[in-house]
């Protein structure tokens, strides 16, 4: 009687079993991203084409949808337009072929800009917070630690929006309606939650031996923390800074509620690109395609700790 | 520096900052719940109505449907999520080559902001020109301007449901994956000593030991979805009519376009309990399955 033998664990599953995986996965994975590819190629298409029906895909690339979101421009009748001076650059032969002209550039960047300042500003404030937070709880014998971090996680489960109507009469009365410093003070409080027990679960695997030998060598507590501990924690602190990021770049509920315009986001900004007749899909596209390449390029630098950031650092892996 | 005044120190600022930024409005909206203050209306005299507010909110029709609408669409995304994602987790386990890049790819609508993703999926749905209408024609060969997947009132539940899951299914994907990479795997071969069947291998392995990380992905998505605003707000605004209103979204007309800021105050505070109690229940569930 013969036995097959198998050079590999039993529980290695086999070639035919992998390789129907790889396929219903592959055709999954290709389903899922279908819908962003098509926005990425709306982007390209002129007005009518984003619209067309049946649904076009191939057609003359055009950068339109791009010139439309970074410019204002208004309809003239053909006679104005043949009294202008020919038109100087690429981009205003573009408009003057749609017998428009360019009034001047959109919000857009305005926009962009907002959104990084508000982003980078609140993810500085909610890691250096949460960072010296996260080292206590790690480190010391914090009275109801516990209750503490708890109502830390607590503050995430309430509604935007029913938080949105107290700090909505706050921000009134302080004066912080639509200004940036407003909205990074609020973000840091959301984000804090997060870094806090992000960066716990990080500082705990950091072994305590090193800040206790760095003590014994004459360091105090603060130097050792400063010298020993945050070189150590570098990686874990990219990684919270990068989720606190996202949350802020993403976020919606409170930015339509609490800013109309010095302070307004992208997310909020996006959906009112209007062109003639509606929202101009090939402008919205171009802004949806230039808001989402930073965060593709930060899932695929996070991927190793994707896990960690979406459960709170509940699942490490 | 003693220990004790770092560790103060070091945790102050955080606490400081929620105690401003989350607790006091919290307080705040506990005692606007008992008036009939209207945030349009800053000079009117504000009185105090006892419990009036949650007395009319518990017998208001309109409040009850928008937590229906908001149990359909949390116990629905879930429920695909799960069998979706658990799924996917099950094949991409089977590590065949180039599974890392293909989770990448799935991964990736789940970190896009939900707003934006709302608003494009407006495109993606319409009637003609929508890619999804043209695509379920080329499938099965209906008429694609002949179904109206944000218009129509028996459809638009199920339109936030498919975009929620299209966008969160990686979510709970990865959280499975993550639950059966740490069975080891000499649990698997001593069942294949013992000749059990692959069958009886899911029922009687894999399933239980994922089951505190299922448990989680649940907790987690449905605190999120039974908040959510954003991507209904933007997809379907709570339309047509009222099908699709989720209770953020009553919530928010209440508050910011019928500025009814005392009534809305007493609706955030029995939503924020209702998620809180259910969440701490849960805990207390999940921690009991984990100890198993």
């Amino acid at each position: 009687m013969k036995t097959p033998v198998t050079a590999h664990s039993v529980a290695e599953p086999s070639r035919w079993s992998k390789t129907t995986a790889s396929f219903i996965v592959a055709t999954y994975a290709i389903i899922t991203i279908l819908p962003l590819l098509w926005i990425f190629l709306t982007g390209f298409k002129t007005p009518p084409d984003s619209i067309a029906y049946p649904p076009k895909i191939l057609f003359e690339p055009s950068v339109e949808g791009y010139v439309n979101l970074f410019t204002t421009r208004s309809r003239q009748t053909p006679e104005f337009l043949a009294s202008l001076p020919p038109p100087q650059t690429w981009y205003e032969r573009l408009v003057r072929s749609r017998n428009m002209v360019i009034g001047g550039p959109s919000k857009v960047v305005p926009r962009f800009v907002n959104s990084m300042v508000i982003g980078f500003g609140s993810t500085f404030l909610a890691v250096c917070f949460g960072t010296a937070a996260a080292y206590a709880f790690s480190r010391f014998r914090v009275p109801l630690a516990d209750d503490l971090l708890f109502f830390i996680l607590s503050t995430r489960m309430m509604p935007p929006i029913a938080v949105a109507i107290p700090i909505y009469l706050m921000f009134r009365h302080l004066g912080l309606t639509d200004t940036k410093l407003g909205m990074i003070l609020l973000y840091t409080a959301v984000n804090v939650s997060l870094a806090v027990w992000l960066l716990k679960g990080f500082m705990d695997e950091i072994p305590r031996e090193y800040e206790e030998a760095a003590m014994v060598d004459g360091y105090t507590r603060l130097q050792a923390f400063f010298k020993v501990v945050l070189p150590q924690a570098t990686t874990g602190i990219a990684a919270t800074a990068i989720f606190c990021l996202i949350f802020a770049w993403n976020e919606y509920a409170f930015a339509v509620l609490l800013t109309s315009g010095d302070a307004q986001t992208m997310p909020p900004f996006i959906p009112f690109i209007i062109g003639e007749g509606g929202q101009d899909w090939p402008a919205v596209a171009a802004a949806t395609t230039l808001f989402f390449i930073p965060i593709l390029c930060f899932t695929i630098l996070l991927r190793r700790h994707l896990l960690r950031g979406i459960t709170f650092g509940a699942v490490r892996k | 520096m003693s220990d004790r005044a770092i560790a103060w120190l070091f945790i102050t600022p955080s606490v400081l900052l929620l105690l401003a930024i989350n607790i006091f409005p919290l307080l705040w909206s506990i005692q606007l719940s008992f008036t009939n203050y209207r945030a349009n209306r800053p000079n009117a005299v504000i009185r105090y109505v006892g419990l009036d507010n949650y007395r009319d909110l518990l017998t208001d029709p309109e409040v009850w449907h928008a937590m229906q609408a908001t149990a359909h669409f949390v116990l629905w995304s879930i429920a695909l999520e799960l069998v979706l994602g658990f799924g996917l987790a099950l094949l991409i386990n089977r590590r065949f080559r180039g599974h890392s890049f293909w989770t990448t790819i799935i991964l990736l609508p789940m970190m896009l902001s939900p707003a934006v993703v709302g608003n494009f999926w407006t495109f993606l749905l319409q009637p003609q020109s929508g890619l999804f209408n043209s695509a379920i024609a080329l499938l099965t060969g209906l008429d694609p301007s002949s179904f109206q997947m944000i218009g129509d009132v028996r459809l638009a539940p199920w339109s936030i449901i498919m975009v929620d899951t299209w966008m969160w299914t990686p979510y709970v994907m990865l959280i499975c994956l993550a639950g059966l990479r740490s069975i080891p795997d000499y649990i698997y071969e001593a069942a294949e000593v013992d000749r059990a069947s692959p069958w009886r291998q899911f029922w009687s392995i894999t399933l239980p030991m994922v089951m505190p990380f299922l448990m989680l992905a649940i907790l987690f998505r449905a605190i999120e979805n039974f908040k959510m605003f954003d991507m209904v707000n933007l997809l379907t605004s709570g339309g047509p009519g009222s099908t699709t209103e989720v209770a953020s979204i009553t919530l928010k007309r209440e508050a910011f376009e019928k500025w009814r800021t005392g009534y809305s105050s007493a609706l955030a505070i029995i939503l924020f309990v209702t998620v809180f109690g259910a969440a701490n229940i849960y805990v207390k569930v999940l921690n009991r399955v984990k100890q198993r």
